[in-house]
């Protein structure tokens, strides 16, 4: 187990080098450059380029990148010139992964119950309703549900706070808006494969085996299962808690989205080079969690026991 | 006689699906008698693996049903159980082995606990009882070193072994009857031999009754006592696994076994197939369901289904043939005194 874990990492570690590498030389062939402000004197703007060094040659600049990146260094925003990359991770990071968090929670566990309650109940009027949540759910934009969301629970009902990010209600409708997505996918592939199980020759040995319909379910069905859906879990977990930008403008929530999106328009090479990392390394962190998780749901992919 | 243990009586059980009716049993009764081992044999689709869910009620319901029809278990009809009796029934009484090992295990459970879930609706015995009586039965179904078996997944195990695990399944209750759904049909032929073993030996030491349902006449030579032989969703001929060999009164008997290779067939001698295909059981043939491929078949077989002729106490079969009018063929029997028809 060690032994393949620590392959796995090297192969990550392997992984985010090509990435670092692409999106460094990505970021720099994108149309104009980061100091562009009308305010700029070209004297100041001079003095800009030279403070981030950008009048020595590229492949210089990459290898003083890479090196500031193995310190953990991401460097200066060139947007925001007073603030680290780190710094502004730090401040945004804790809002989304919370939000994230939030939203995850819900989403797995009810994905899960809807996606079990429909197989179960396979062509009655419940069936009908989780699939009905499963086609809204992937086929409406976040936006259109986070802003019916905050008209109905906020303005009209007055049940929850509209925007903002101050304590627990507040948290409520932003985290079933991000959910609702994730949630309707969970649901979707866990009825199709909780209907492929109950086909399967030992749901009929367990029948014969004399147990109740819930034993079965609980026991032989969910575990057997649950695979396409921790499948998915990985990137949909990197994505969800490195936070969103779409969900985070509208509740106004001080998330790490807006400053992700924004670097890219503003040119703000090292904060994308930053944000991109960052979330390459949780990407590649999740998708390591499900494989072992994998090891632990199914007994026959566990790996090294030998 | 022996008072049966368990019977069926003109059970017709049939499934909906979109193109209309399947009727996949039509009619079928049969006695199981106590330590006896039943024979059903068949081509595929004939209704044999249909009839043996039907007794545990393993058939999917719906589309199936029941449209007829009766199954005593010591008297107690199935059909009328109400859930709980009845997944008592599949707990304690009567158990199922299913025709392929490698599925009918769950991956992701660990063999003993599998095992020891039969257990779960009994009451009356101890989690250390449960265990003792599990490595009691891995030990009887001829598994070595139980006690490490007990505690790995079904993937570390052979094919047979996983069949091995299955019949311990099924028998770890010790009920009085099991059922084996073609068992070693796909094992290869070694472990299917070391199976019908291991299936007798059981029957000798725990007097259980085995229902076998096969397409392979060889097996049923190997271990049956006595035969029902099915085709389209009815009961063909039915006897002592001698009667049913030595004094053959069915066409479709004889045809499944001139189509099975022996060891005295000759060289040059080629197997005879039964030409055509099982009838279409949406719309089942008004008259005989074989009549079709029957090389014997008359007028009347197409129009009227067979009464039953009977040769023996045990010894009977559906087909005009054996009518005192019809032409004398090798199938003709003599009938058995003052009881020729049921």
């Amino acid at each position: 187990m060690a032994k393949y874990i620590i392959k796995r990492v090297i192969a990550a570690i392997l992984t985010l080098l090509v990435l670092v590498t692409i999106v460094f030389f990505l970021v720099r062939l994108m149309p104009g450059e980061p100091f562009t402000n009308p305010k700029l004197t070209p004297d100041v703007a001079a003095n800009l380029r030279k403070y981030y060094g950008f009048d020595k040659p590229l492949i210089v600049q990459y290898f003083q990148y890479m090196g500031n990146l193995l310190r953990g260094d991401f460097g200066y925003s060139m947007h925001y010139t007073n603030k680290t990359v780190n710094y502004i991770i730090g401040q945004t990071f804790p809002f989304s992964a919370d939000l994230g968090i939030r939203a995850l929670c819900l989403a797995i566990s009810f994905g899960l119950i809807l996606g079990i309650l429909a197989a179960r109940k396979r062509g009655t009027k419940i069936d009908f309703f989780c699939v009905m949540v499963a086609i809204i759910g992937t086929s409406m934009p976040d936006f259109i549900i986070g802003a019916c969301l905050q008209y109905f629970f906020g303005i009209k009902w007055g049940l929850f706070p509209v925007a903002k990010y101050q304590g627990f209600q507040y948290t409520v409708l932003p985290a079933c808006a991000l959910s609702f997505y994730t949630l309707a996918h969970v649901s979707r592939i866990m009825r199709a494969s909780m209907l492929e199980v109950t086909s399967q020759d030992y749901i009929k040995t367990a029948r014969s085996k004399g147990l109740s319909e819930v034993r079965i379910t609980a026991k032989h069905q969910i575990r057997n299962a649950i695979m396409p859906v921790m499948t998915i879990l990985g990137p949909t977990v990197a994505a969800v808690l490195t936070g969103t930008f779409v969900i985070e403008a509208i509740f106004a929530i001080p998330g790490m989205g807006k400053y992700y999106v924004e670097s890219v328009s503003n040119n703000d090479y090292s904060m994308t080079l930053g944000m991109t990392v960052f979330y390459g390394i949780f990407l590649v962190f999740c998708n390591l969690i499900v494989d072992i998780l994998y090891g632990i749901a199914d007994p026959r992919v566990r790996i090294g026991k030998r | 006689m022996q008072e049966p243990i368990l019977s069926l009586k003109n059970i017709v059980y049939s499934f909906k699906t979109y193109g209309g009716t399947v009727k996949a049993v039509r009619d079928v009764s049969f006695d199981v008698r106590p330590g006896e081992i039943l024979g059903i044999v068949g081509e595929s689709g004939c209704g044999k693996s249909v009839t043996a869910q039907c007794i545990m009620r393993l058939n999917p319901e719906p589309p199936g049903f029941f449209e007829g029809g009766e199954i005593l278990y010591k008297g107690k009809d199935v059909l009328k159980m109400n859930k709980k009796e009845l997944r008592d029934f599949r707990a304690k009484e009567i158990g199922f082995v299913f025709q392929d090992p490698m599925t009918s295990l769950n991956p992701t459970m660990r063999v003993g606990a599998q095992i020891e879930e039969v257990f779960l609706g009994h009451t009356d015995v101890s989690k250390q009882e449960v265990k003792e009586k599990t490595l009691e039965i891995l030990k009887l179904v001829g598994i070595s070193d139980a006690e490490k078996r007990y505690r790995q997944y079904p993937h570390e195990l052979s094919g047979g072994m996983k069949q091995r695990v299955m019949i311990a399944i099924a028998l770890v209750s010790r009920p009085s009857v099991i059922i084996c759904d073609e068992p070693t049909t796909s094992l290869d032929v070694t472990i299917e031999a070391q199976i019908l073993e291991l299936l007798l030996e059981l029957r000798e030491k725990l007097g259980t009754s085995i229902i076998m349902i096969t397409h392979d006449l060889g097996v049923i030579a190997k271990i049956c006592d006595r035969v029902v032989v099915m085709y389209g969703g009815k009961i063909m001929e039915r006897g002592t696994a001698d009667e049913i060999y030595y004094e053959t009164a069915h066409p479709y008997t004889r045809g499944l076994m001139d189509s099975i290779a022996r060891l005295d067939t000759a060289k040059d001698q080629e197997l005879k197939p039964i030409d055509g295909t099982p009838p279409d059981l949406f719309s089942p043939p008004a008259g005989c369901p074989f009549a079709a491929r029957c090389e014997n078949c008359m007028a009347i077989c197409n129009e009227l289904p067979p009464e039953e002729y009977r040769f023996s106490e045990e010894h009977s079969t559906a087909c005009w043939l054996q009518h005192e009018m019809a032409p004398d063929t090798p199938f003709r029997r003599p009938l058995m005194k003052g009881k020729e028809k049921d």
